[in-house]
């Protein structure tokens, strides 16, 4: 019987080991050295902020494991024996293997700023980050945070939780400018700056300037200003976290380099989740894909090859969300921060400025390409056929109102929108009454 | 701001502190008249001899002291009859509650001089110093949206020591409530002006300042319900209904119908949550209140039989639960706060449906005594006294049985009394036999369901973590399933945490109700997904 290893117990190794058991009875083993038990990275904030304790985010009771036969091990592999099929751990020993998948995740960049290293300095990642900034709150009054991202606002609103001040630096010229299209970075921008947090466009960290114990008092930024503070949030996004793998026979170069089965250049050793790098991106995405559903899908994925029946990684339409502060996300398709070529697209925005949708289909064919919407909820199925069965942006526009997701009673916008999409784009969309979205899905 | 909370807060506990001080601040004492007016014949003949001696004219500090000597002489002359035999003089009331008689009759504390001037320094001050605390959260938390932070830092919410004391208070209050009224006997007087709005003159009873103090809460907190939910309409729209139905059916019309000769029914207190519906004396009393006694009794029926099932198949029982149920309504307002203390674990959902389903069948059982022993007396079987024993069981037995373990202390000392440490929905999630009956339609037959918005689940356990009736939301979101239990009461709170707009609660073809039934979540285009 095999023995299957994997290292790392978040999204990605986690949903395979539970993939791997409902379709064989290997051995599975999961090493990793956060912490015991699988828990949602997304929900690291919440416990921060007192919204729920740790155990809350923990997706399955800590008995789960030992039912489901998933042996668990708390401990950190340091060296990776390939032609042994050896694991090398931090406590002493080894570990055998027959076949090892690398779900290893990512870790949060560091561009050698002066001073990065220092105490007060940290970036939001793993169950240790979450414990040092507990630790480092304390007494705390400003907090500086580098990187206009998603974790970059999760930072700031925990901050601003506990009553500490926030300076958000962002090096663009607006909020997530190489995702967001301009007129939904503005509105988040807006929405920050109403939770008082100061947000500094265009604005680059020098150095992080240390007391004489060497913690943070102050940063520099590039134009010689100086901010104090006892936080510095260091949120310039994550790479895969692959430095113990680099003196391996793997191979790596920003992440571990796979094909499209997850296949390392070394037989029976795998890599998924965040710190997998493919040839090339698969489906028209990135070669390095960092969020929790794509962890997610390519665990259920690499399942099936290791159980013997070798699948492809085939990932369907994009999709997304976040939530920034109060204002919550949806993406599904592609709506790049550049139109690309060819391509044309619609912006809506609510009079009071914190709900929008904008969307994105070919100038010539009219198929529907994307949409972003804050403020609204929308159905992931109905996108994801319209997206997978190509269908036009007048489809999608006459269809908008039983795309609503949100809840009972709420406002609906679509009236307003589809009269606004007529006028601008000369289209003739009507929209069509609410039915039930499944029978939309079904014809 | 922060100050002007504080403020709130201080006002508030002065109210509680004043209300809690009421019991001894009586001064009772017994006169003749009173005696014979309030006891009746055989209590009189039974007890009259040694009241003189004991108690008559004897000044009693609180109604407190003044009702244990009565209860114990009352206590000590029973013991005696049934020592003798003398099963013909033995009484059968409760002592506590003729207590509380004599002691309502006898007070003349400083609170019963002063009943508008106490009614403001208690309810008057509570209210104030709540909306005070609360309104300034509108400023204080920022603007519309979900704020939960703090709360597992906070011990009042975490079941931590304000969390406890707040649970001691509550329980000691419903222990006084059920099985020592006499306790209250001034906090009762200070609301006989508001009874006297009602009807000039009439004194409260104990369930006038049960039912006054609860509308009260539920109003205040309610307020607090439209300053966090102000984003989300579905809790506002709730939020009004349920203190609709509470203010104007369980308290306003049950007042205001006596005042026709009509009798005050809660109209939408449905059997087996009602369960004393088909009582004798209840049954007895419709029956002599003409038409409108007999619409109730068919109502009564119609309502169980008939409006609940359809209801929960067209919307789920969410439309009882959260949107009508006074136990409900006091739940999502006053209770709110302690939604996240419901346990999630799978053993306490094991331990949920024996216990729910439990109460059901005894309800059932119930059901049965009460029925044949009210309908066969009526029928005038046995002279009118009909058959009330069924295989050796006493119906009596049964009702009191019930009305202690399930009426009074499930319901109300553990139900609401342990909101802050078990979480709001103790009652609603384990006890109540009206939501296992209801649950039963939704698990089953029913139309409602809450959608799982494909594969945006991030597990992140907010939406499991704020279910007050502790379903472990998260488990079928992050499987793509939809979430289908029979304990939902749709109260929406899980759709309204959730960052990623993943749940929604709907109404639809009952085809495809569960949601995916494959293993593979949406997204993955490697599988054919079930559609
Ligand atoms: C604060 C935050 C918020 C986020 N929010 C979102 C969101 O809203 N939506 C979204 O889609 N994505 C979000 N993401 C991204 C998402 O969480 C990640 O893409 C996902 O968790 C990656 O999962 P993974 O399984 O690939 O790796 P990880 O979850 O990083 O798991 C890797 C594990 O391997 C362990 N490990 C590594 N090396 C070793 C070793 N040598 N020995 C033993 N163990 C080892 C690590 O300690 C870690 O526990 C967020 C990320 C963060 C940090
Ligand atoms: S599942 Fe959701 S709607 Fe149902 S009771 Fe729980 S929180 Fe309320
Ligand atoms: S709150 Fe939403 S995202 Fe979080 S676990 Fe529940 S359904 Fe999933």
């Amino acid at each position: 019987m095999d023995k299957i290893v994997i290292i790392g117990n978040g999204i990605s190794g986690v949903t395979a080991a539970r993939h791997i058991r409902k379709n064989s009875d290997s051995e599975i083993l999961i090493i990793s050295a956060e912490t015991e038990h699988f828990f949602s990275r997304t929900a690291l904030m919440y416990v921060y902020m007192g919204h729920m304790r740790f155990e809350d985010i923990k997706p399955y009771e800590d008995w789960f494991w030992e039912k489901n036969r998933i042996d668990l091990k708390f401990d950190r592999v340091e060296d990776i024996k390939t032609d042994t099929k050896q694991l090398v751990m931090k406590s002493g020993g080894s570990i055998n293997y027959d076949k090892l998948i690398l779900a290893v995740g990512s870790k949060p960049n560091k561009f050698g700023w002066p001073g990065q290293d220092l105490d007060g300095v940290q970036g939001l990642y793993s169950f240790q980050d979450l414990e040092s900034i507990e630790a480092n709150s304390k007494n705390a009054k400003r907090a500086v945070i580098v990187g206009g991202g998603l974790i970059g606002v999760e930072l700031a609103e925990m901050m601003l939780s506990r009553g500490i001040a926030v300076t958000f630096l962002v090096r663009e010229s607006k909020f997530w400018g190489n995702v967001l299209p301009d007129q939904e970075g503005k509105l988040i921008s807006r929405h920050i700056q109403k939770h008082h947090v100061d947000l500094r466009f265009n604005t680059e960290l020098d150095e992080i300037i240390a007391d004489e114990n060497g913690r943070a008092k102050a940063i520099k930024t590039k134009d010689g200003e100086i901010i104090e503070c006892q936080i510095v949030g260091l949120t310039a996004g994550v790479s895969p976290n692959v430095a113990f793998i680099k003196n391996t026979n793997i191979e790596v170069e920003r992440g571990i380099k796979v094909n499209e089965f997850f296949e390392t250049n070394i037989k029976d050793v795998y890599a998924i989740g965040d710190c997998a790098q493919f040839d090339q991106g698969v489906n028209g995405r990135r070669n390095i894909e960092q969020v929790w559903y794509t962890g997610r899908i390519m665990g259920e994925t690499i399942a099936q090859t290791v159980t013997g029946n070798r699948l492809a990684y085939n990932p369907g339409p994009w999709f997304n969300s976040a939530k920034f502060f109060d204002i919550e996300y949806q993406t599904y398709g592609w709506v790049f921060a550049e139109k690309l070529e060819g391509e044309a697209d619609f912006y809506w925005e609510h009079p009071k400025g914190e709900i929008c949708i904008h969307v994105v289909w070919d100038e010539v064919t009219g198929l529907f390409k994307g949409l972003n919407v804050f403020g609204v909820r929308m159905r992931h199925d109905l996108f994801d056929k319209w997206l997978r069965d190509g269908a036009g942006v007048d489809e999608v526009m006459a269809n908008l109102s039983t795309a609503n997701f949100d809840p009972e009673f709420y406002s609906h916008y679509e009236k307003a929108i589809v009269a606004q999409f007529n006028a601008e784009t000369g289209r003739n969309v009507e929209l069509k009454a609410k039915k039930w979205w499944r029978n939309l899905i079904r014809n | 701001m922060k100050n002007l909370k504080y403020t709130g807060m201080v006002i508030f506990l002065i109210g509680l502190a004043i209300f809690t001080t009421t019991p001894f601040l009586g001064n009772v004492k017994m006169t003749e008249a009173v005696m014979l007016e309030t006891l009746d014949e055989q209590k009189l003949g039974n007890l009259e001899v040694q009241l003189r001696e004991q108690l008559l004219d004897k000044e009693f500090s609180s109604a407190f002291a003044f009702s244990r000597a009565f209860i114990g002489i009352y206590e000590a002359k029973n013991e005696e009859l049934k020592a003798n035999k003398e099963w013909g003089q033995v009484m059968h009331t409760k002592s506590a509650s003729v207590a509380l008689d004599l002691s309502r009759a006898s007070n003349n504390g400083i609170v019963t001089q002063n009943k508008w001037l106490f009614f403001f320094l208690t309810f008057g001050l509570g209210i104030i110093g709540a909306l005070f605390y609360i309104i300034v959260d509108l400023k204080l938390k920022g603007p519309p949206g979900i704020k939960n932070d703090g709360i597992y830092h906070d011990t009042a919410t975490n079941r931590g020591w304000i969390g406890v004391l707040t649970a001691v208070w509550l329980v000691t209050f419903y222990i006084v409530l059920y099985f020592h009224p006499y306790i209250m006997t001034d906090a009762i007087s200070l609301t006989d002006p508001v009874k006297g709005l009602f009807k000039e003159g009439a004194m409260a009873s104990q369930w006038f300042l049960y039912g006054l103090l609860y509308c009260t809460s539920m109003l205040v907190m309610g307020v607090r319900m439209y300053i966090k939910y102000r984003h989300n309409k579905y809790q506002i729209v709730r939020t009004t209904s349920v203190l609709f139905f509470q203010v104007i059916f369980a308290f306003l019309l049950v007042e205001i119908l006596p005042l026709f000769g009509l009798p005050g029914r809660d109209l939408k207190n449905a059997m087996p949550l009602d369960y004393t519906f088909l009582y004798k004396y209840n049954i007895q009393e419709l029956l002599d209140a003409g038409q409108f006694g007999m619409f109730l009794i068919i109502w009564g029926f119609v309502l169980s039989i008939i409006v609940v099932p359809t209801l929960v198949y067209f919307y789920g029982k969410r439309w009882y639960c959260s949107w009508v149920c006074g136990c409900g309504g006091l739940a999502e307002t006053l209770g709110d706060p302690y939604r996240q203390l419901s346990n999630k674990k799978l053993w306490a959902w094991k331990l949920e449906r024996w216990l729910v389903h439990g109460v059901l069948v005894f309800a059932a059982i119930l059901t049965v005594f009460v029925g044949i022993h009210t309908f066969t007396s009526l029928g005038g079987v046995n002279d009118g006294e009909g058959v009330s024993t069924i295989m050796g069981i006493s119906a009596f037995d049964v009702r009191d049985w019930y009305g202690f373990m399930v009426g009074a202390v499930f319901a109300g000392v553990i139900g609401t009394g342990f909101y802050p440490l078990f979480g709001n929905r103790t009652w609603c999630r384990f006890g109540c036999p009206l939501a296992a009956y209801m649950g039963l339609v939704q698990r089953f037959k029913s139309r409602f369901r809450i959608t799982t918005n494909g594969g945006q689940c991030i597990s992140c356990g907010n939406c499991s973590t704020y279910c007050e009736q502790g379903i472990d939301v998260r488990a079928y979101a992050q499987k793509g399933q939809n979430i289908i239990r029979s304990s939902c009461v749709g109260c929406g709170v899980c759709s309204a945490v959730c960052p990623r707009g993943v749940l929604k609660l709907e109404n639809g073809p009952e085809a495809g109700r569960f949601g995916n039934e494959g293993p593979i979540v949406l997204g993955n285009d490697g599988f054919q997904l079930n559609q």
